[in-house]
């Protein structure tokens, strides 16, 4: 808090280099942040690569996979961190708090490992009614008991009224990876198959829909779930082919597209995707066209995409299939040698198209 | 989607494609008129389904794209002010003026808004009454009703906080524009479904009677684009040029009646500049005089703005149809959606942008390596 009001209360073009040092790079050509440096699209790339890579190089955080890999007195760990800012904090399908444990969940869950013990930091804005508080913390409590997971240290701040929204929460993950796992997005390779675990863009049309105050003939729910147990079940697919799973991700800010995309750059390979054979549901597809939104870039927070061996492909796709988080699952592209760096989309009417990364934030359209 | 997979079809659409190829007998150059369905276009891949020797080139139809420079550097220095409340349609937010964007402004504190309804400000402005909201009208004529009607709701409910920044443009003069041009290369156009839907289609008659040019209505869905298509190819190899109607399931002759009546109580039409264009003779609307306590032109002192538009960027000649996106030395390189130098790139409507966004890698002369990979051969790229 202290170095936060510090900053304030300096001169505009000073207020950068009390937290960074002097930067040599040239920093991008906003002077301030901007709401699409949260995207988790091109410009929170910039930020990374211009700010925070820099400052924290090592080998462990140069990989920028979801979380770290870590191998501690011969155990290997996973460890993560992530914050959850959503408005509205309660939404069809779940809460604030639930993201806060699902989300974490799944990033360790997207490494293989098994999730043990989280931890818990809130900022708190004045006025918060604490029935609400309450509510998010039962939620977690729930959540976190769903996930087989422990709280075992927290952190509460408090903030001035309008000087956050509500509430915030940062939690951070810890589990365990079995040694035989071997799930990285440089392992794709091309002839592998991609899966998707069920309908996309449930979660950000869900809040969309709240947040412009749209109505729908149906509601539309978040599908926030946590996903290690689809993730067991799919390592535990009978297999004759060692690591088949090659890897793993969670497509939540920037949607599918953009995490196809970054599994594309990290292992030089190229994806075809079919877009027939992606699920979405009627209701956000309908959502989408009436904002002008395309739903391969709206946020998830309940499915993961598998980059699976060739041969392991179906066989992959029946376990999803058992499993109540894996019905609508479905085999909807492939690694191609071709292209590397690209995905790449044959259309429903027979024509091509480049997925491109998301560069912002993604703008309802005129017309 | 029900009424919508019908016009996403493979089948039917490969059934339209074989026709052309039937009845094609040589090269032709088509424009689609509108923003929209360029953006279908290239995002269902149509441009390279087409038969070689059919060619679309993107018209002026996007209405973020052709909102002159001066016009967003207006909405910026508005925006800066202290009390006001800025709406805008969301894609306006990102458009690039001389120093920075919406969003930039709404980082800086500046109280910057996105609205899906010209309406939803009425609901603002009655909220914070002690601040001046300010709608950013743009658009063509599909726009104009719904603007039209937030400034009239706001002068009969007396909501005297309430203004609008008025940048209107109008189809027909464009048209007119494009093919009185002594380099023009356009054959035929696919028409504005959305703009005839308001506006009908007898004042794009005159105009295909004068320059002999077929100019089919057309929708926005894959087979509304290719059926357009169709339905041009073969007025221009029967040598017909007339207005047809392939957007019958949603308009007809007439248009939306007490829609323009509600235009031409609020709108008087004038002179506007054009980004990339540059002035055309009564190609928009302004507010009437009687709005004029509305009008955020005359309540701010914005008059004396004048920018002079980038001269490196070809977006003119790509508005009109003279030249394609990878025609530009800068597309890809120093023009980006990140970085873009004009109109067309700053929308993900405006042709520079639709190209870069899903169609870059069909790109013959791309200058990135990654763009040259795939094998499909420029003849059919370029139709």
């Amino acid at each position: 808090m202290a170095i936060a009001e510090e900053i304030v209360n300096l001169k505009e073009e000073e207020k950068i280099s009390p937290v960074f040092g002097s930067c040599p790079l040239p920093i991008f050509d906003h002077k301030q942040i901007v709401l699409g440096h949260g995207s988790g699209g091109k410009l929170t790339s910039e930020l990374i690569e211009n700010i925070f890579l820099p400052a924290f190089s090592n080998p462990i955080l140069d990989k920028l996979d979801d979380q770290a890999l870590l191998t501690i007195g011969g155990a290997r760990l996973a460890f993560t961190t992530d914050s959850f800012v959503v408005t509205p904090i309660f939404f069809p399908g779940g809460d604030i708090g639930r993201l806060a444990v699902h989300g974490t969940v799944n990033d360790l869950a997207m490494s293989g490992a098994r999730p043990l013990y989280l931890s818990a930091a809130f900022i708190l804005e004045e006025g918060l009614r604490v029935e609400d508080l309450r509510r998010v913390v039962e939620s977690m409590r729930a959540a976190a008991a769903d996930s087989g997971v422990h709280f075992v240290t927290g952190d509460t701040k408090v903030v001035n009224r309008g000087k956050g929204d509500q509430i915030f929460i940062t939690t951070t993950g810890i589990g365990v990876v079995d040694p035989n796992v071997n799930i990285s997005a440089s392992r794709a390779q091309p002839g592998d198959c991609i899966l998707l675990s069920g309908t996309i863009g449930d979660h950000g049309m869900a809040i969309m829909s709240q947040r412009e105050g749209l109505e729908f003939e149906s509601e539309i729910a978040s599908d926030c779930a946590s996903l290690h147990d689809l993730v067991a079940q799919m390592l535990a697919t009978p297999s004759e082919t060692p690591d088949f799973i090659h890897c793993l991700r969670d497509p939540t800010r920037g949607g599918v597209a953009t995490t196809l995309n970054e599994i594309a750059k990290a292992s030089h390979s190229g994806m075809l995707l079919q877009e027939h054979a992606i699920p979405v549901r009627e209701s956000v597809r309908g959502a989408c066209e009436i904002l002008g939104l395309d739903p391969l870039y709206v946020a998830n927070e309940g499915k993961l995409l598998a980059i699976v061996a060739p041969e392991m492909g179906e066989a992959v796709l029946a376990r999803l299939h058992r499993h109540p988080l894996g019905q609508d699952a479905a085999i909807i592209g492939e690694v191609v040698a071709a292209h590397p760096g690209m995905v790449l989309m044959k259309t429903g009417i027979g024509g091509t198209r480049v997925l491109d990364v998301m560069f912002g934030e993604q703008l309802p359209r005129i017309c | 989607m029900k009424y919508l997979d019908e016009y996403r079809d493979s089948g039917v659409a490969a059934k339209i494609l074989a026709e052309m190829r039937r009845i094609q007998t040589r090269p032709w150059v088509l424009m689609e008129v509108c923003g929209g369905q360029t953006h279908s276009i290239v995002k269902h891949g149509i441009d390279h389904l087409l038969p070689q020797g059919v060619e679309l080139v993107h018209g002026p139809g996007c209405p973020v794209c052709v909102t002159p420079l001066e016009m967003i550097d207006k909405a910026h220095a508005i925006a800066r002010c202290q009390n006001v409340i800025f709406c805008s349609f969301g894609d306006m937010l990102r458009v690039p003026g001389s120093d920075g964007d919406l969003f930039t402004i709404k980082s800086l504190g500046g109280d910057v808004r996105i609205v899906y309804s010209p309406l939803d400000c009425l609901k603002i402005a009655r909220a914070n009454p002690d601040k001046q909201v300010v709608f950013f009208a743009i658009g063509f004529e599909t726009t104009a009703p719904a603007n039209a009607m937030l400034a009239w709701r706001a002068r009969e409910d007396k909501v005297n906080n309430l203004s609008l920044l008025v940048s209107h443009v109008l189809v027909p003069p464009a048209l007119e524009a494009i093919l009185a041009a002594p380099d023009n290369r356009v054959n035929g156009f696919l028409g504005p479904g959305h703009v005839c839907a308001v506006m009908g289609y007898s004042e794009y008659e005159p105009i295909s009677a004068r320059f002999h040019v077929p100019i089919v209505i057309t929708g926005f869905e894959p087979i509304d684009i290719l059926h357009g298509v169709l339905m041009t190819l073969q007025q221009l190899e029967e040598g017909r040029a007339t207005v047809e109607n392939q957007y019958s399931r949603i308009l007809d002759r007439s248009g939306n009646v007490p829609a323009q009546s509600l235009i031409g109580k609020v709108f008087e039409v004038g002179d506007r500049k054009w980004r990339g264009i540059g002035s055309i003779p009564l190609s928009g609307y302004r507010l009437r005089a009687e709005f004029a306590r509305h009008d955020a032109e005359k309540i701010f002192d914005v008059a004396e703005i004048a920018t002079l538009e980038p001269t490196i960027c070809i977006s003119g000649e790509i508005l009109r149809g003279i030249k394609k996106p990878h025609d530009c030395p800068a597309f890809g390189t120093q023009c980006s959606p990140q970085h873009p130098l004009g109109a067309t790139m700053v929308s993900a409507e405006g042709a520079c942008a639709a190209y870069y966004t899903y169609g870059r890698h069909l790109n013959p002369q791309g200058t990135d390596a990654l763009h040259q990979i795939d094998s499909v051969p420029a003849s059919v790229v370029h139709g």
